[in-house]
């Protein structure tokens, strides 16, 4: 399991996860279709400030953050804790174990391959962004985007590790399926998803800087959205890799430990 | 009648024993319900904490909105969402042969393969925010408008059935479906919300294509008082003439089934 195999056999990987999202078209439509929250959040939150804004968010900042929602969301989903838990369940981990590359390094190749076919549905939506005229709330500065580069892979990389660590506790008690659930549900609402961080009270504020959560949707869109400016955006990046970093090391020890006890089960 | 009865309740006892098989999904799932309830409220909270009304709704009236949206998802998920990845797998699989070879009506068999009794505790937090709206705004609703409510619970329960059975059919046609649930309670998300949030397009399509408004907003004017009986008759009409269309459709789609492998 040498670091120069698994570099030649990084595009193979990926060239094989894209054939695969290609094959599997209609779900990935499915997938794209039920990331629609944004727009049904934006309709409430326009409601709502029909009669004054909200916060700073007027019905432009609103229009523009949660289009850039959407965005984000179709670069960082992962789902990879479902398929962990299948394959453990059903003994089809056991082939990948074979394998000469790090089933870890297969995973994320298989959902990073999945990004450009997402990114179609993105890229509709950047063009509405762009007629509805709230493109003005994009950073003009170029190193504000390429502080947005850092924090989307930051975002993407959160959302993978999480979802893998996750995945892995299914080596100990069988489904941890329920587990992601209530991830899910506290990603939902405290990550800036439905609610705009900002919108919080204060002291519901604090606690989500320190949640991992708001790091893989508010951080990129407020940076999209210009929220912050360039020396804030850094200091929350480095909050953002902090946590990529401990669930780096979360995944690696749950792999480790429940790689051991790990037995076939299936054929 | 009594047979289909009698095999609700060993199918309903099979998917409680299957749900105790594993134990730690089955303690998760139960915190995960109290989960549920607040997180539908905390996006609520937020919304008025900086206003008094929001398109017409105060936040008592809301509440008793999310008080629906609350009862039926738990109506959704614990009876009727559980199935479908079930019969998506089925016919995937080839292995619905099994299910249609079975004495009784493949429909009936398929929509109560499994059941999660969990979620009757959303049942319990609904109960609690409609008693919290109504002390809010210091009034009991009347005895028409409950009825009028129960009888809207009944029809969007048979509106969420139907669309349920319409999205199996599907299934048929796209085999590889199995985050159809996912996409299903996505858009049925949206229902927490007073429907006159919706203008436009999407309002059109909440309230005919995706029957939102009906099963959420209009059972909350109904115990207000709010609801005309010309709107009553409506939505009753519209959930039976959907539900004779969904089996319509349930009948054509598995006429065209082919077992996959074997």
């Amino acid at each position: 399991m040498s670091l120069g195999s698994t570099v030649r056999a990084l595009p193979t990987l990926l060239r094989v996860g894209f054939a695969e999202g290609v094959a599997y078209r209609a779900e990935l439509v499915v997938w794209i279709l039920s990331t629609t929250m944004p727009f049904i959040m934006l309709a409430l939150w326009s409601a709502v400030a029909r009669d004054g804004p909200v916060g700073r968010f007027g019905q432009t900042e609103l229009t523009a953050y949660f289009l850039a929602t959407f965005v984000v969301r179709q670069f960082t989903g992962s789902w990879i804790s479902w398929q962990i838990n299948f394959e453990i369940r059903h003994g089809t981990l056991s082939a990948r174990l074979l394998r000469p590359v790090h089933p870890a390094i297969a995973y994320a190749a298989e959902s990073l391959s999945i990004v450009p076919i997402r990114a179609l549905a993105a890229l509709p939506v950047i063009v509405l962004a762009l007629a509805l005229g709230v493109a003005g709330s994009f950073p003009r500065d170029p190193l504000a985007w390429l502080q947005w580069l850092v924090a989307i892979s930051g975002a993407w990389t959160l959302g993978f590790l999480s979802s893998f660590a996750i995945g892995c506790l299914a080596f100990r008690i069988e489904s941890s399926l329920k587990v992601m659930d209530v991830w899910l549900v506290l990603f939902w609402v405290c990550s800036g998803y439905l609610v705009p961080i900002e919108l919080f009270p204060q002291t519901a504020r604090t606690l989500l800087d320190w949640l991992p959560f708001r790091y893989q949707i508010g951080l990129p869109v407020e940076l999209l959205t210009s929220a912050h400016d360039l020396a804030q955006g850094w200091l929350l990046i480095a909050r953002q890799w902090a946590w990529v970093l401990a669930f780096a090391v979360l995944s690696a020890a749950l792999w480790r430990a429940g790689t051991r006890r790990y037995a076939a089960y299936g054929g | 009648m009594r047979r289909y009865l009698r095999l609700l309740g060993i199918q309903l006892r099979t998917s409680f024993l299957g749900l105790v098989q594993y134990r730690f999904d089955f303690v998760v799932e139960g915190a995960l319900e109290v989960f549920w309830a607040i997180t539908a409220l905390i996006p609520l909270l937020v919304v008025f904490g900086s206003r008094e009304s929001v398109a017409g709704w105060t936040f008592p009236e809301a509440l008793l909105v999310t008080g629906w949206f609350l009862l039926l998802q738990g109506i959704l998920e614990g009876a009727i969402n559980p199935s479908l990845s079930s019969v998506v797998d089925h016919i995937r699989k080839g292995t619905l042969d099994f299910v249609l070879l079975k004495p009784a009506d493949a429909q009936f068999l398929v929509s109560t393969a499994q059941f999660r009794p969990w979620r009757a505790t959303n049942l319990l937090s609904a109960a609690i925010v409609f008693g919290y709206a109504f002390h809010l705004l210091g009034r009991t609703p009347s005895l028409a408008g409950v009825g009028a409510a129960l009888l809207l619970l009944g029809a969007s329960t048979l509106l969420l059935y139907s669309m349920w059975i319409l999205t199996v059919s599907a299934a048929f046609y796209v085999v590889r479906v199995d985050n159809l649930t996912h996409l299903f309670s996505s858009i049925f998300d949206a229902a927490r919300w007073p429907s006159s949030v919706f203008r436009g397009t999407i309002s059109f399509l909440f309230t005919f294509v995706v029957p939102i408004a009906l099963m959420t907003t209009y059972p909350a004017l109904a115990l207000l008082g709010r609801l005309s009986a010309a709107t009553l008759a409506l939505a009753l009409g519209g959930a039976v003439v959907f539900s004779a269309l969904s089996r319509y459709v349930w009948l054509r789609s598995i006429a065209r089934y082919t077992s996959a492998s074997s």
